[in-house]
């Protein structure tokens, strides 16, 4: 059997620009365009575009919205207002990530949530069974574009092309725009450690916008980015990929995601075994690590220690920017200490690792707060 | 793309260069173009009993491992340890500074099973 891959709507476009596509769950996407090293070199160091169309887009309205996903979510939702953003993980009742999402107040009665793309129709089902009265849920993933402008340079290049000052617009804010491309909704948002934006319009303008974004960019050498580089930037700033280093079974606190979870909120779904679990010790907990000895870790490598199990690494790389490589997995929450040597086992042979702090990469100059 | 005449080639994109007895192994230049950025090797000890067409080094990209295999059964003799502290030696010199190991043949006559330039170009055409 042989499932017939999606596409990204630029696809064609990206082949013309030289793109080596790769498989990303259910989707052919651009691996990389030049090389991966250097993509991911160009984020850190000047500016990149993605094109991240693969991701979910539902709306959320009505009059009892906000109260509703004050339930569904872990987060409080009077930390939103207008043009805020969070960043959220949706829970199961047994306290299990179904997805991570970010949710946007576009207006008091109005939110949009952005999705993980395996999960569009999984998510849509989910919350579509709990919605309350007074509450309207539609996916628009069909109709709108994404795209990922990020980097030390992002700003000016979103500057250039907007023709707009984003020095007010704060990490996780957004602003509706009306611009040559339709309505743009532009976020301080991203998925690689730098500084940046994603940009979600109208599908029928992508391709404009797209162009629009990289003939602005020309200026400062802005690249476009494959799947590849996303993997090893998101990596290194120690963000989480759902499928891979979280899925139903992990909870919130397995996860590190005690941050994302307002704990003093009484009621939400997951809430329960979630608290208890984090009052307890639950018995996993996802780590960060990097190798002191030579092999590069790979999902599904086991994690000993002593002859013992562990766990199991989750996700690894050679990171590009650190030169060095590392990784995430879960491990016993009594060895998940860090600066605890560990072995990950690679080609049956156990290499030498060391747990460390996340994340791996945090940027010298925080411009934004 | 460059397939070099004095070579002899694999199925599985190496290259094996014959000095007497001596046999110097590395990945094609069109491995590497398709593999892109090496970030890591591991080499065969030394004195490794090689099996031709058994795995017995690996490249790995920033996304994926890679098997290098034998070209031909023997001995190993030396390795190009210059690729554990740089292996995008692989992608900037496949013929060359890029070489992973040598192997003292033990059965001579494997050489002549192993792929022509000419053939192996052929391969590399029709798959591409």
């Amino acid at each position: 059997m042989t499932a017939t891959l999606k596409r990204l709507p630029l696809h064609e476009l990206h082949a013309q620009a030289g793109a080596h596509f790769g498989h990303f769950g259910e989707w052919e996407v651009p691996l990389y365009f030049s090389s991966i090293l250097e993509e991911h070199d160009t984020v850190r160091s000047r500016v990149g575009l993605f094109d991240i169309s693969h991701m979910g887009e539902f709306l959320l309205g009505g009059r009892e919205a906000k109260k509703f996903l004050d339930h569904l979510l872990p987060r409080r939702m009077d930390r939103l207002a207008d043009g805020k953003a969070l960043y959220a993980p949706l829970l199961n009742e047994n306290g299990g990530i179904v997805d991570d999402l970010i949710v946007y107040q576009l207006r008091a009665d109005q939110f949009l949530l952005i999705v993980n793309a395996a999960n569009i129709d999984k998510d849509f089902a989910w919350i579509r069974e709990r919605l309350s009265a007074a509450v309207e849920l539609e996916n628009v993933s069909e109709t709108q574009c994404l795209f990922s402008l990020q980097g030390p340079q992002a700003a000016p290049v979103a500057e250039a092309v907007f023709r707009c000052d984003f020095s007010g617009l704060r990490y996780y804010r957004c602003l509706l725009l009306k611009t040559d491309w339709g309505e743009v909704l532009v976020s301080r948002t991203g998925y690689t450690g730098e500084d940046g934006f994603e940009v979600m319009a109208e599908m029928s303008r992508a391709e404009f916008l797209w162009r629009a974004l990289s003939e602005a960019g020309k200026n400062w050498n802005l690249k476009p980015i494959g799947f590849g580089a996303r993997d090893t930037l998101r990596l290194e700033a120690g963000m989480l990929l759902y499928g891979q280093d979280m899925d139903d079974s992990t909870l919130a606190v397995e996860a590190g995601l005690e941050w994302a979870v307002d704990w003093e909120k009484d009621r939400f779904i997951g809430r329960d075994r979630n608290v208890r679990e984090k009052k307890e010790g639950a018995p996993r907990r996802l780590v960060g690590f990097e190798m002191i000895e030579r092999g590069i870790p790979r999902h599904g490598c086991p994690i000993e220690k002593a002859g013992g199990s562990l766990g199991e690494v989750t996700s690894g790389s050679f990171a590009p920017t650190l030169k060095k490589n590392i990784g995430l997995g879960y491990v016993a929450c009594s060895e998940s200490r860090v600066g605890n040597e560990i072995e990950i086992v690679i080609r049956n042979q156990k290499i030498k690792a060391r747990i460390t702090p996340l994340p791996f990469y945090k940027r010298a100059s925080y411009g934004i707060s | 793309m460059e397939f070099p005449d004095g070579l002899r080639y694999t199925q599985t994109h190496e290259w094996a260069k014959r000095t007497g007895n001596r046999v110097r192994v590395g990945i094609t230049e069109y491995a590497q173009h398709e593999i892109s950025d090496v970030v890591f090797v591991e080499l065969p000890k030394s004195n490794l009993a090689a099996m031709k067409a058994k795995a017995i080094a690996v490249v790995e990209s920033v996304k994926a491992a890679f098997d290098i295999y034998a070209p031909v059964s023997g001995t190993v003799v030396d390795t190009n340890k210059s690729l554990e502290s740089d292996p995008s030696l692989v992608n900037k010199d496949p013929y060359g500074r890029g070489w992973f190991y040598e192997i003292e043949m033990s059965d001579s006559t494997e050489w002549g099973s192993l792929l022509t330039a000419e053939q192996y170009q052929a391969q590399c055409t029709t798959t591409h």
